[in-house]
């Protein structure tokens, strides 16, 4: 065999850098290649929501008070409201594991766009997100969950809309966690935080039923808002989607930049 | 797009700081187009950190570093466009297959469909990945895996191929097949610049080096300048009597003047000299008089270790510029000295 002599000869240099949009759609399509191939992380998105949601509704449901409605029906809204901030700590660990493998290293040393770098991580995950929330949609229905609202199946689309939005929305939070933790462990760790968020919240009992203390907290952290939002839409008559959209939109806005500022920094 | 005169890299005063940690300090460095450049020294002497900077992945902290005609500092995207990086770890994605990975690195390069695939086909036939192309990187071994990433680092034909300690880690079978590609690389026309701690590796492939230490420039030249100059000659021998190996060396010393080295278990004691013949039959009369004995001696030019071993010892003890190469840098003589030889026995001239 004769050795190949080539390089610029044979690979064509190219006319100039990829549009925001080809590297946006390439770095997003890498990390769904990862979750498609890889059973571990598709089969335990859904697995693990699924016993978490098991054993709030048979294990700790009998023991909360909802007033009026069956505590799956309490449950069902909130939990899928939040699920991202269970899942998204996979996006912080990736990030943090992709800086320190240096594939994050090879992307910034390519004539891209870093807003397309954190945009492409932020959509594909916000799908394998999606997918999560999906598969627990059709566990709450299993287990009893039953939508009751004046809006019917359409407020449920929108309920289920709002989940996707926050979905979303703490992808970019959790990816900003990825970059500021630098390593796996940090991230893991930190993303435990997010999910306590979802305790001091109304997402698993109402907030009236914390110590007053607590109260006010539990109340005007933006899950409370953005669970309520989805309750309303789902299971009462009413529905107050303002506070939820306004929270989601600043979220965002903050934080879908900064992890494009922060993939700069290097 | 820049000329091709302008200098593969320029480097003015170039300082990287991290909190208190200074990882380049002041360095110099001014390297001609059309060649493969190694930066070497030892671990922490900032070897990747300018790697890291020439790649605009860290920002300077002061200073002016220029890579093909554009500056890190405020034409970054230009220098991404010309520059392709193959870190210290294999950046590729192992869920994807080889063919995958290199396509996907040559669209965020900016090739369309086609020519992405294009791409990928001529790196996997230049780096002899055919046989593993479909398979999922997570199957390849560890040279297969350097391979692949050296392969992304080229899909989009960059002028410069930066390669940071390309073979670290890898077995010496592995570490082959990575010098090959990159040789097969460098006679396809790519300029490289390379760091390593392995001396043979810049003896294998670079036409020119640089020493840094503590973050600045320390020596450079063509490989034959630098052992020329520190080089005069070595005396080299092996004492019979393992004990006698000390009293050795304290004559070698007292004889050269320089520190000896002792290698125990080869009994070979060496040290660096400059009166050549008449200090080695210096040393041959001493030894007689103090009755040890020799099983060889001779005189040897020195190996790329002693030579990096002397410069790096002397920067620190000393100022750069007294070093007996030229400082920081392959600017003014050198520069034309070294191009011309270059360009005069082409692109990879090796023994």
């Amino acid at each position: 065999m004769t050795p190949v002599s080539l390089a610029p000869s044979i690979v064509a240099r190219p006319a100039g850098p990829p549009s925001f949009l080809t590297a946006t759609f390439e770095v997003a399509r890498r990390v769904l290649r990862k979750f498609v191939r890889t059973p571990g992380l598709w089969a335990m998105a859904v697995v693990q929501s699924a016993l978490f949601l098991f054993s709030f509704r048979y294990v700790f449901g009998g023991a909360i008070h909802t007033g009026a409605s069956a505590y799956v029906d309490f449950l069902v809204p909130g939990y899928v409201a939040t699920l991202v901030l269970f899942a998204g700590g996979g996006t912080a660990v990736a990030v943090a594991e992709d800086r320190a493998q240096g594939f994050t290293d090879r992307l910034l040393s390519l004539p891209i766009s870093r807003h397309a770098i954190a945009t492409g991580r932020i959509l594909a995950d916000f799908v394998t997100t999606t997918w999560a929330i999906a598969g627990t949609v059709a566990f709450g229905f299993l287990i009893g969950f039953r939508l009751h609202g004046a809006g019917g199946a359409v407020h449920g689309l929108a309920g289920l809309a709002l989940c996707l939005l926050y979905g979303l929305v703490f992808t970019a939070v959790f990816a900003v966690i990825g970059l500021v933790a630098r390593n796996a462990q940090a991230a893991q760790g930190m993303s435990m935080i997010a999910f306590v968020l979802a305790f001091f919240s109304s997402t698993y009992v109402p907030v009236a039923s914390m110590p007053g203390w607590l109260q006010p907290f539990a109340k005007y952290q933006p899950i409370t808002p953005m669970v309520d939002a989805v309750r309303s839409l789902l299971v009462s008559s009413t529905s107050d989607l303002v506070l939820a959209l306004v929270w989601s939109g600043a979220i965002l806005l903050v934080f879908t930049p900064l992890a494009a500022l922060l993939y700069r920094r290097g | 797009m820049t000329t091709s005169s302008a200098a593969l890299i320029e480097a003015r005063g170039l300082t990287v700081r991290f909190g208190t940690i200074t990882a380049l300090d002041g360095l110099d460095l001014s390297a001609p187009a059309g060649q493969v450049l190694a930066v070497l020294g030892p671990n922490g002497a900032g070897k990747t950190t300018l790697v890291r900077t020439i790649a605009t992945l860290v920002q300077p902290t002061s200073g002016d570093l220029c890579v093909l005609g554009h500056h890190v500092a405020d034409q970054a995207s230009q220098v991404r466009f010309d520059i392709g990086l193959a870190g210290q770890f294999a950046a590729v994605e192992p869920t994807m297959t080889g063919r995958e990975n290199l396509e996907m690195t040559a669209r965020l390069f900016g090739h369309g469909r086609r020519a992405a695939a294009a791409a990928a086909q001529a790196v996997i036939n230049q780096l002899d990945l055919g046989e593993v192309a479909e398979r999922r990187c997570s199957t390849y071994s560890g040279g297969q895996k350097r391979r692949l990433d050296l392969g992304a680092s080229l899909v989009g034909a960059p002028r410069l191929l930066l390669l940071d300690e390309p073979t670290t880690g890898l077995d010496p079978m592995s570490r082959r097949e990575v010098w090959d590609a990159v040789r097969r690389l460098v006679a396809g026309g790519t300029d490289v610049l390379l760091t390593t701690h392995y001396l043979d590796e810049a003896n294998e492939l670079a036409d020119q080096v640089v020493i840094i230490d503590h973050g600045r420039a320390v020596a450079s030249g063509t490989l034959a300048d630098l052992k020329a100059s520190v080089g005069r000659d070595v005396i080299d021998m092996a004492v019979v009597d393992p004990d006698a190996a000390t009293a050795a060396a304290r004559v070698l010393e007292d004889v050269t003047s320089t520190p000896a080295r002792i290698d125990g278990v080869n009994r070979r004691i060496s040290a660096v000299c400059s009166g050549g013949p008449t200090q080695l039959a210096a040393t041959i009369t001493r030894l007689d008089q103090t009755r040890i004995a020799v099983e060889e001696i001779g005189l040897r030019r020195p190996t790329l270790d002693e030579v990096f071993a002397t410069l790096t010892a002397s920067s620190t003890s000393s100022n750069a510029s007294d070093s007996a190469l030229q400082p920081a840098g392959l600017a003014a003589t050198s520069t034309t000295r070294s191009t011309s030889a270059i360009s005069s026995s082409g692109r990879i001239a090796r023994p």
